[in-house]
């Protein structure tokens, strides 16, 4: 596919529009996501109930009773050719992580697949900037892209079960900090005492999308007194 | 008002308290949750004289309650199960009242995997971004309905009569389930794209909120893919590399990497959800505007 084949805008079901933006992630990409993310919160659509940004598209899902599929292209398509509405003022977040052997249990496999040892990988992942791309797969989930390429593995080929909520997990260029309990193929190095789900809060979030994020290295003591009610 | 308390003395593992769901948070990985049968819900609010109210989302497990103290009225619909109270039969959807002894007993009757069970007040629930609707795989919402767990409902004033209410005594199911192919369906093969419309598929054991899996001919894709993940709705049939379709359902995962070959279209979702495992469905193609145009027709 080539540029001049996007936007494309692909009807899915009979309430939602997937207005694809490229076939791949890129930064540049994305940064028109959000724009077209900021521009529809400026110009909303009676009858249009969400609208989602992912890493290359943005889901805008509607009331079938009050639009049709084409009411919302032509909306969709007026706000791609908008030129950007607002500067974003991205946040900075800084997110504690324990990477002792108890709360890191791939860091061995990890180490012996890439050839590097476990102080190597943990200063690498401590050393690079995250952005927050998209949530997904379980609720809370941000999925943070800027895994250095010293450490871009595929999954597993076997997913662990029962992963703990608050996991720091990576794979490919992506990292995230679990918020449930679940089976995970990703690789689990580390555990996070931030609570990325606060449930008293809506949006139940701690990140906003396009926001920055680091790691900073706490040691079992900290993990487990963070953790404390 | 005044106040009941029901003991659960039994409730098999997917019985869930829900509401009209909780959309709007897609964005943040939160699907919407609500009903299998969002029809089936609403009839049993529409028995119980509510216009909005939690239910309780009972599975094929079924579920077994006796009255503690006060009394209430319930109302009960969607699939057609086999109900008693105090050991009297009742229509599978049915208006009746439980007063502090009465025991009610749920489980699966003539077809259905879900029936809706509301009670004529207020039951307590536990609310997530202002909806009681439980996302089942985190809990969270009003929550899962265990066996031993009680339930206070604070009864309301009005009155509604018991007996039963007309229910369809077969499952009302198309000839064909419609689709609306893609957002990938042209990653896949001629073949497995002429397979989806033409074969039949028979629902599998592996079902739950989060999606029904579909055993049936292999659709494959014509070439190595590698997409990038992106936001996930209701009825989406996913598939993923290795393995059997999954139609996604009230707990969806919020986003997927692998291609979505077709989605069922929502006035179809309702009767797709209350298929039994072994039963087969067939599919058949209609474009956006047609489904739109189903949904405007309520069916």
């Amino acid at each position: 596919m080539t540029a001049a084949d996007f936007p494309r805008f692909r009807p899915v079901g009979d309430a939602a529009l997937l207005v694809e933006f490229a076939d791949r992630f890129e930064e540049a990409i994305h940064a028109r996501i959000l724009d077209f993310d900021a521009a529809f919160a400026a110009h909303p659509l009676a009858g249009v109930r969400e609208c989602v940004p992912a890493y290359a598209s943005v889901l805008l899902t509607y009331d079938p009773l009050v639009l049709s599929p084409q009411a919302v292209i032509a909306h969709a398509r007026w706000l791609v050719a908008m030129p950007a509405v607002a500067a974003r003022s991205p946040a900075a977040h800084r997110i504690r992580v324990c990477y002792e052997p108890a709360f890191a249990p791939d860091l061995p496999e990890l180490a012996e697949r890439l050839g590097l040892d476990p102080e190597t990988i943990i200063d690498h992942h401590l050393a690079a900037s995250y952005r927050v791309v998209a949530f997904g797969f379980a609720p809370g989930y941000a999925y943070l892209h800027g895994t250095p390429e010293a450490l871009r593995l595929p999954r597993k080929p076997a997913a662990r079960r029962n992963v703990p909520a608050g996991s720091v997990i990576i794979a490919g260029s992506q990292c995230l900090v679990t918020t449930l309990t679940m089976p995970t193929g990703w690789w689990v190095i580390g555990a996070s005492p931030e609570a990325l789900l606060p449930l008293d809060r809506d949006p139940p979030v701690l990140f906003g999308l396009g926001d920055s994020v680091r790691f900073a290295r706490i040691d079992a003591a900290m993990l487990v007194a963070a953790r404390a009610p | 008002m005044s106040r009941a308390e029901f003991l659960v003395e039994w409730a098999g593992p997917s019985t869930t308290i829900q509401d009209r769901g909780r959309p709007g948070f897609l964005r943040y990985g939160v699907p919407a949750s609500g009903p299998m049968d969002r029809g089936g819900m609403a009839a049993a609010m529409g028995l119980a004289g509510l216009a909005d109210a939690a239910a309780i989302e009972v599975g094929l497990g079924g579920l077994r309650l006796s009255c503690e103290r006060g009394e209430a009225g319930f109302a009960l619909a969607g699939g057609a199960f086999s109900v008693s109270l105090d050991g009297r039969p009742l229509g599978s959807w049915t208006v009746g009242r439980m007063s502090a002894g009465s025991r009610l007993a749920i489980t699966p009757g003539a077809w259905g995997c879900w029936t809706y069970l509301v009670f004529s007040g207020v039951l307590e629930a536990s609310r997530w971004l202002g909806s009681r609707a439980t996302h089942a795989p985190s809990g969270l919402g009003g929550g899962m309905v265990t066996s031993g767990a009680r339930l206070v409902v604070d009864a309301g004033g009005d009155q509604v009569q018991p007996g039963d209410a007309a229910w369809p005594a077969v499952h009302p199911r198309p000839d064909r389930y419609r689709l609306v192919l893609g957002p990938q369906d042209q990653v896949f093969t001629p073949l497995a794209r002429e397979a989806l419309l033409t074969e039949p598929f028979a629902i599998s054991r592996r079902f739950d909120r989060m999606g029904i899996a579909l055993e049936g001919p292999r659709l494959d894709i014509a070439g190595p893919l590698d997409m990038p993940s992106e936001p996930i709705v209701r009825g989406a049939i996913q598939v993923p590399g290795q393995g059997d379709p999954v139609v996604l359902m009230a707990d969806h995962q919020p986003t997927g990497g692998y291609p979505k070959i077709a989605t069922l279209i929502g006035a179809d979702q309702d009767s797709f959800a209350q298929l039994r495992p072994g039963d087969i469905a067939r599919f058949r193609a209609v474009s956006a505007d047609e489904a739109v145009a189903a949904a405007r027709e309520g069916g």
